[in-house]
């Protein structure tokens, strides 16, 4: 077992099926999330990216027990929070208070029928946290500060605020029981380009001011790589490759990977002229019907029977740097990364 | 005179008259392509962007008023044209794909249906003809087994090739300018790459002019000739590609730029964001709009629209720090002058 200080968060084998129709011998499952495993160490940043479907957001709501997940075992700060195959299952109310989520779209995520004083006061309320309703309104005084908004918006509802305001709101509302994990879940993805900024240095300056450690869900790599220490890439259910984010971005080692980041274009039109696509072809095949082995290998330039056959497993191929692959380019190997 | 231009607009305002008030959705608009060319408008929600491309099309929804300006498209002059006039064009001189392929076809009609409508009401052909074409459309955006597509519904493909059949739609009567979009905002980042590809290759094939609306300054740079950068219903830069990215002019193209991540920077910088909140359009500033988020903002930049500097044929921006006059009006009006250098000094607001 990883001692206590060393790995923070512990994730193993993760895997969260959802029925999709059919009975007995025929009941279909979408494997949303199979066989994930990673680690996050305190303070740190772990990224996340994929497309749409490919379970991470499944991952980061599994943690938190919004679902109730079908395989794996999670522990967090030494506390086993649930090992499916031992049956042990953490009573979740303490535990709520140190891990939290920030949701992808400001506009549902608050209630229109709270004023923002109450939506962040609620977990207040919950976890008894304030003596009286002085010290109740104080500390929400506080979280709305430290979000950037002032205590006259403690009484106003979501619908008067703007999007990187009500996304603000949503920070201040998982900030309100002092956790240590937040997983951001897309937090800017429905944001402005303006505005993006100001949400991502706001998560930087809270890591930094109150030692959180974050989960950060994005589709977007370049925001991705800029907030995380190390990146996962997801497809289909399943971690391809998880890296250093610079490592991972400059010299990916998953075809996945590679057409990913190439695919991503450029803010830049001299380097975008000069970058060469390298251009999947079709679609994510259905996760309730996966490709045999490697779920990838339907649209790699780089498959084999082999990939048909056996799924490649999930491996350290560099320090640091874990890839499930069959066909690893032996040169990416070689250039060690500084 | 405007003949070698497809695409003329000049001085265009629009308004939303909606109950709150009205709302300013297009100021003094301008904008001019030329036949094959790529022009791209980028711009936060609410700036205008669609509202523009929407207008030159003749679908400016109801509370919407086109209030002045005049818009040339192929030698038609849209602002005086009927809606049956109008009908003639859209759809086949001129075609718009939209941001979300999943609503924007038609869930209840089978794809055939929605693609010969367009070529029969056009073109006149006969249902067997027009299904024809068809198939060498879909075969045209890289559909596979274009026979079995033609009888399918919208919901048994996937998002990537549901904006393929939007596309197929809109090149049906070959048109000379294709408007995108937000083609593929709601697409993922591969399949992103898979429609921008096949845009530029039509492009080439059919010699079509293509105006594309996004918010993606990555997008743009990859895919187009000329940027127009909107903020709060005004183009406030105007000009080619190379020129909006490495010589930005108004404040706001430098705030965007600088803003985004990138992904080619290793070492850890800290993102410069472009403080304050968009404009609230029922209560606009009386000056240039960006005015209240720019960190140099001079008094008049808040009383009064600046006029246009252009520096030269193609790269033109509304900014009051260009404005040789405003510079020979503090000159001569001190008072002007010694706010603009205590503002420069404190650097805040």
């Amino acid at each position: 077992m990883s001692g206590k200080n060393e790995d923070f968060i512990v994730v193993e084998h993760l895997k969260q099926y959802f029925p999709a129709g059919g009975h007995g011998k025929n009941k279909k499952y979408v494997q949303a999330v199979d066989d994930v495993s990673f680690t996050i160490k305190k303070g740190e940043t772990l990224g996340l990216v994929g497309e749409s479907g490919c379970g991470k957001t499944t991952t980061g709501r599994t943690l938190l027990r919004l679902y109730e997940p079908t395989g794996g075992r999670f522990v967090f700060d030494g506390d086993t929070i649930f090992d499916v195959e031992k049956k042990e299952y953490a009573n979740m109310l303490p535990y709520r208070k140190r891990m939290q989520i920030v949701f992808q779209d400001p506009y549902a995520s608050l209630d229109p029928r709270m004023t923002v004083g109450d939506i962040v006061g609620e977990a207040i309320d919950t976890h008894h946290l304030a003596k009286d309703s002085k010290e109740r309104y104080d500390m929400i005084i506080e979280l709305l500060r430290k979000v950037g908004l002032n205590s006259e918006h403690a009484n106003r509802y979501p619908h008067e605020f703007s999007g990187g305001q009500r996304q603000r709101v949503g920070i201040a509302r998982a900030l309100a029981v002092n956790p240590d994990f937040i997983v951001c879940d897309e937090p800017i993805s429905a944001l402005d380009v303006s505005i993006q900024a100001q949400v991502i240095n706001m998560f930087e300056d809270l890591q930094k001011d109150l030692g959180l450690t974050y989960l950060f869900i994005a589709h977007d790599l370049s925001v991705v790589k800029h907030i995380s220490d190390r990146i996962g890439v997801m497809y289909l259910g399943r971690m391809v490759e998880l890296a250093p984010a610079n490592e991972l971005t400059n010299a990916p080692i998953h075809p996945y990977t590679q057409s990913l980041i190439s695919a991503i274009p450029l803010a830049d039109p001299k380097l975008a002229r000069q970058s060469k696509r390298i251009v999947l072809e079709g679609d994510v095949p259905s996760p309730v019907n996966p490709p045999s082995g490697c779920r990838f290998r339907t649209r790699c330039p780089k498959a084999t029977e082999h990939c048909a056959k056996e799924a490649p497993e999930f491996k350290e191929v560099l320090p640091g740097h874990f890839v499930a692959c069959h066909n690893i380019d032996p040169d990416a190997l070689k250039k060690e990364p500084d | 005179m405007s003949d070698e231009y497809l695409v003329k607009i000049e001085n265009e305002k629009l308004s939303f008259f909606t109950p709150a008030g009205e709302v300013k959705a297009l100021n003094d608009v301008n904008i001019t392509l030329r036949p094959g060319e790529v022009l791209g408008i980028v711009g936060e929600s609410g700036s205008g962007k669609s509202v523009t491309a929407y207008s030159l099309m003749g679908l400016t929804a109801d509370p919407g008023k086109l209030i002045g300006g005049k818009i040339r498209f192929n030698g038609h002059a849209i602002e005086t044209m009927s809606e049956k006039e109008i009908r003639k064009i859209r759809g086949n001189e001129v075609s718009i794909i939209f941001q979300d392929p999943m609503t924007s076809l038609n869930p209840v009609y089978t794809i055939g249906n929605q693609i010969t409508e367009v070529i029969t009401l056009h073109t006149g052909k006969s249902k067997q003809e027009a299904r024809e074409r068809a198939k060498e459309l879909l075969e045209l955006v890289g559909i596979n087994e274009p026979e079995k597509r033609l009888k399918q519904y919208p919901h048994e493909l996937s998002g990537g090739m549901r904006q393929r059949i939007m596309i197929a739609i809109a090149l049906a009567c070959e048109p000379k300018l294709l408007i995108a979009d937000e083609p593929t905002t709601a697409l993922d980042v591969t399949i992103q790459a898979q429609i921008l590809e096949l845009m530029m290759d039509l492009k080439e094939k059919l010699g079509m002019a293509i105006i594309m609306i996004t918010h993606d300054l990555g997008v743009v740079a990859s895919m187009c000739d000329h940027i127009a950068v909107m903020y709060a219903g005004r183009i406030v830069e105007y000009g080619t590609t190379d020129q909006v990215f490495y010589e930005p002019s108004h404040m706001y193209t430098k705030g965007l730029i600088r803003s985004i991540p990138r992904l080619d920077v290793d070492e850890h910088q800290r993102l410069i964001p472009i403080e304050g909140t968009p404009v609230d359009m029922l209560n606009p500033p009386a000056g240039c709009p960006f005015a209240p988020r720019c960190e140099k903002a001079m008094k008049i930049c808040l009383r009064q629209p600046a006029p246009i500097t252009e520096f030269d044929d193609t790269h033109y921006t509304y900014c009051w720090l260009h404005q040789k006059a405003a510079m020979e009006k503090q000159a001569a009006r001190p008072e002007v002058a010694d706010s603009r250098i205590a503002m420069s000094q404190g650097g805040e607001k």
